[in-house]
């Protein structure tokens, strides 16, 4: 099977760009960067295609930790799960590494942000082929790792580097919860291997389920941008937008989901922590849509949206329907992925104009942009028969299997969804251009990966995901309501007509609805304030108990006086000691001398030689 | 007659040794080391050491002690100055060796008192013959490798002895 | 009492060790110093052969043989190291050689 080679081949291509990439011309890197993650694409279909994923396809490469009763190896395994996640990683990542090349043609450090991408392919699929969790952290924290340094990739840019730091902090509290999840794992099944663990989880008591299910989801919540971690992936925008689409929507921010779906088998003993899992995806898809309804730029739009999205795979996962959520998870790599970048399309033809009060009426100038954005708009609002559709409802229904009430707050949801995204859509290209620069459609590097996502997220539906993971999952029983499906397409079409009304046929009228909703408005406009709580409840007293108890207390108290003691005491010593080196070779001889009659001393008193 | 050999050189060699370390001069002292090795190589021929005694006139008393009066000789070394002093050595050094001496003096006393006792010929495997062949079986990598430090040290010596003064 | 008893030596030998350290101890010339060195390395020979008579074993020749490999190379080295010295300080008095004091 050789599973090590899918990874290892855009590894071979960050080591590649990253030690000498600033001497290839830009074709070389192109060549490099993209050529790899295209042969780990071709190498995934292969592997794909020749094996048979119901029989157990586990490698094992070599023990990493042998500790006791406890062995961690370097174990990779494809399943049908990982089949699903290694087709969206590499097959959307080979398209949105061939779009950065029109993307990033203009930008400084360009084999940075190549080996940086490469780099990001080979722990994510470290992440999805890992057998256990110990590997799986790996990756995990690895991508975390690329995601900080995209992020920051603008590193001359003080908002950017804050951005970075944002995320990379936020997720540490949820890697925490990994970790100490991990260790609970050890404590009561000894092993952290995953057909280890889930054979033996049935047995062990539902205390310790929900517990190891609770840490991990707070892991989940991180990596996935949930509430209340969600914080630092509207920030995260900063980075160029490929990353956004590739890091922040379609793939890495999915690892959290993807982790709890794997987790299955402890997640169905611990009802508890499902239900948990359920009831914050539904509350951070409804939040997080309210703040992206009030959005001025493009990107956070879409970010808030994928936040939004993300609680909707949350909310299926919890719901039970496990390969529900996976579905949801590949779609919405489609056109999320799609919408960034389709919005990078349009920032790059407005030079770096990133406020959409400052477009519109950009139709025309630039179609392919237009229509394919147009596509995933479509399939997000869940308008049949999209992908959205299939994979919205299929959730949707779900969760009115598990709790009505969460099935309306995610029909409201929806309807919310469709407004903002085709608010942004009619800001963007229709009406009058209001702004200076000249557009100009992206190069075909861009469009014809915008064409192809533009399919995917038409025709995604009818992949036929849940079938084919419906004999790794346990079926959840859902009766297809017709009922549900049509309300929630209505609140969708809705949302779509408002949004229509409102940006389109009366103009002036969603200004007067902020003015008569002024509190309201600004509150959400300012994303309720949460950045500024966390601000003041969280970061104040931290950076301020640091400075007064960590460093005036701590640090120049207590350390730098221990070391500066230590120093002083070393000094006065020597100052004593100095004596004894006279320089003088005779008496260092005597000094000799004078040990050698004390070690024969010594012996003949312990017993004398012999 | 061993008995008198014996004692004949070995106060010969304490003698000898006392000179070396009396002598104010340095070519005293070196003309007085080359009788304490002397001494010795008739010690080591009554031990049996045959090549050894040999090693020790050649080697010792031939080379190395050659080597010894001609750097005197090259630096035209006269008697020593007396500048100089060391607490230390001054108020120390007598006490610590003799203690040194009567702790050795002790241990060898008590050890091997009522032990082996030595006539000549009483040990024939000091030969030529029997050294050479211990050194080329048993020996060999320890002989291989002072071969190499005897070249490290000739490297050294010249490079030394080359430096010129800045 | 026609054998001579191997203490006798090997006391011999301590002996003459002694009077090695207290040449370097009390001599400021650094050739004698030297000297005593060797002559501290002869009375260590000593006791190997006088051991090597009492095993009956070939090997206490052998490492006196060794230690005079030893010697010689110290030797060749030392002088080298004294001449140089010599040339730089102009002066053989181990008592200002010194420089490691300030």
């Amino acid at each position: 099977m050789q599973l090590w080679l899918i990874p290892l081949l855009p590894f071979a291509g960050f080591l590649v760009n990253g030690l000498a990439g600033r001497r290839f011309p830009k074709g070389a890197v192109n060549a490099v960067a993209i050529g790899s993650v295209l042969l780990s694409f071709a190498w995934v279909l292969k592997t794909l295609f020749t094996i048979n994923l119901d029989a157990i396809n586990q490698e094992h490469y070599f023990t990493w930790i042998q500790s006791g009763a406890l062995t961690v190896g370097c174990d990779m395994a494809v399943d049908r799960l990982t089949a699903v996640m290694l087709l969206v990683v590499t097959g959307i990542g080979s398209l949105i590494h061939i779009y950065s090349i029109g993307y990033m043609a203009h930008e400084g450090g360009y084999y940075r942000f190549f080996s940086f991408l490469n780099l990001f392919m080979f722990f994510m699929l470290v992440l999805v082929l890992a057998s256990n969790y110990l590997v799986m952290f790996v990756g995990w924290e690895g991508v975390g790792l690329c995601s900080y340094l995209l992020i920051g990739f603008y590193f001359d840019k003080k908002f950017a580097t804050n951005a970075g730091n944002k995320a990379f902090i936020v997720n540490r509290i949820g890697d925490f919860g990994f970790s100490l999840a991990m260790f609970y794992m050890v404590r009561n099944f000894g092993s952290l291997d995953f057909g280890t663990v889930f054979k033996a989880a049935p047995g062990a008591s539902e205390a310790v389920l929900t517990t190891i299910g609770l840490l991990l989801m707070l892991g989940a919540c991180g990596k996935s941008a949930q509430l209340p971690l969600y914080v630092w992936l509207p920030d995260a925008m900063a980075g160029p937008t490929p990353v956004s689409a590739l890091i922040h929507a379609a793939t890495m921010v999915t690892a959290g989901v993807y982790m709890t779906a794997r987790s299955w088998v402890i997640y169905t003993h611990a009802p508890l922590a499902l239900n948990t899992i359920a009831i914050i995806g539904v509350a951070t898809a409804f939040f997080a849509a309210t703040i992206g309804l009030a959005q001025t730029d493009i990107k956070k739009v879409f970010a808030y949206s994928t936040v939004s999205q993300l609680g909707y795979m949350f909310l299926g996962v919890g719901s039970g329907a496990f390969s529900a959520g996976i579905f949801h998870l590949m779609t919405h790599a489609f056109f999320k992925a799609l919408l960034f970048l389709g919005s990078g399309s349009v920032i790059h033809a407005l030079a770096g104009e990133q406020d959409m009060r400052n477009m519109g009426g950009l139709r025309h100038k630039i179609p392919w942009t237009f229509w394919t954005m147009m596509c995933a708009a479509v399939a997000i609002s869940g308008v049949p028969p999209t992908s959205g559709f299939f994979s919205k409802d299929s959730i949707l229904v779900a969760a009115n299997h598990h709790a009505p009430w969460m099935y309306w707050l995610g029909v409201v949801t929806a309807g919310m969804t469709a407004f903002y995204v085709f608010r942004a859509m009619f800001l963007t290209f229709f009406g009058e251009y209001r702004g200076h620069a000249h557009p100009h459609e992206s190069p075909p590097l861009m469009t014809i990966p915008l064409a192809m996502l533009a399919l995917l997220s038409l025709g995604g539906g009818y992949i036929a995901v849940p079938a084919f993971l419906g004999r790794f999952f346990p079926t959840v029983e859902a009766p297809e309501d017709f009922t549900l499906v049509a309300i929630s397409v209505a609140f969708g079409l809705g949302g779509i007509a408002l949004a229509y009304l409102m940006y389109i046929a009366r103009p002036g009228m969603a200004d007067s609805l902020a003015g008569g909703l002024k509190g309201l408005y600004s509150l959400v406009y300012n994303k309720y304030f949460v950045d500024e709580i966390y601000d003041a409840a969280v970061v104040k007293p931290v950076v301020g108990g640091s400075r007064v108890v960590l460093w005036k207390g701590m640090d120049v108290g207590f350390i730098d006086g221990m070391v500066n003691g230590v120093g002083a005491l070393a000094r006065r010593t020597g100052a004593v000691l100095r004596l004894l080196q006279s320089g003088n070779i005779r008496s260092y001889a005597t000094w000799v001398l004078f040990g050698s009659v004390v070690v024969i001393v010594a012996l003949e008193l312990g017993g004398g030689a012999r | 007659m061993d008995v008198i050999l014996f004692l004949v050189f070995a106060i010969i060699a304490v003698v000898c040794a006392i000179n070396v370390v009396v002598q104010a001069h340095p070519i005293s002292s070196a003309v007085s080391l080359v009788g304490v090795m002397g001494s010795l190589a008739v010690l080591y021929l009554l031990l049996g050491a045959e090549f050894l005694a040999a090693a020790q006139v050649i080697v010792y008393a031939g080379a190395v002690m050659v080597l010894f009066v001609f750097v005197i000789m090259l630096l035209n070394a006269g008697a020593e100055s007396r500048k100089g002093h060391s607490l230390m050595v001054q108020v120390l050094a007598v006490p610590l060796l003799v203690t040194l001496l009567g702790l050795l003096a002790y241990i060898v006393q008590r050890i091997y008192r009522s032990d082996t006792t030595v006539h000549f010929g009483g040990f024939t495997h000091g030969t030529p013959q029997d050294v050479g062949r211990a050194l080329f079986t048993g020996y060999l990598l320890p002989f291989e490798v002072t071969s190499i430090l005897i070249l490290i040290a000739i490297l050294g010596a010249i490079v030394l002895a080359r430096k010129e003064i800045d | 009492m026609a054998e001579i008893p191997i203490a006798w030596f090997l006391t011999l030998s301590a002996v003459l060790f002694v009077l090695g350290v207290a040449g370097f101890l009390f001599r400021r010339n650094i050739i004698t110093v030297f000297m005593s060195i060797e002559l501290m390395l002869n009375a260590v020979n000593l006791s190997f052969v006088a051991f090597s008579y009492q095993l009956k074993q070939v090997d206490g020749n052998l490492f006196a043989f060794f230690v005079m490999v030893v010697a010689a190379a110290e030797a060749a080295v030392g002088l080298a190291i004294i001449l140089t010295v010599f040339k730089n300080r102009s002066t053989l008095n181990i008592d200002e050689v010194e420089t490691m004091k300030n």
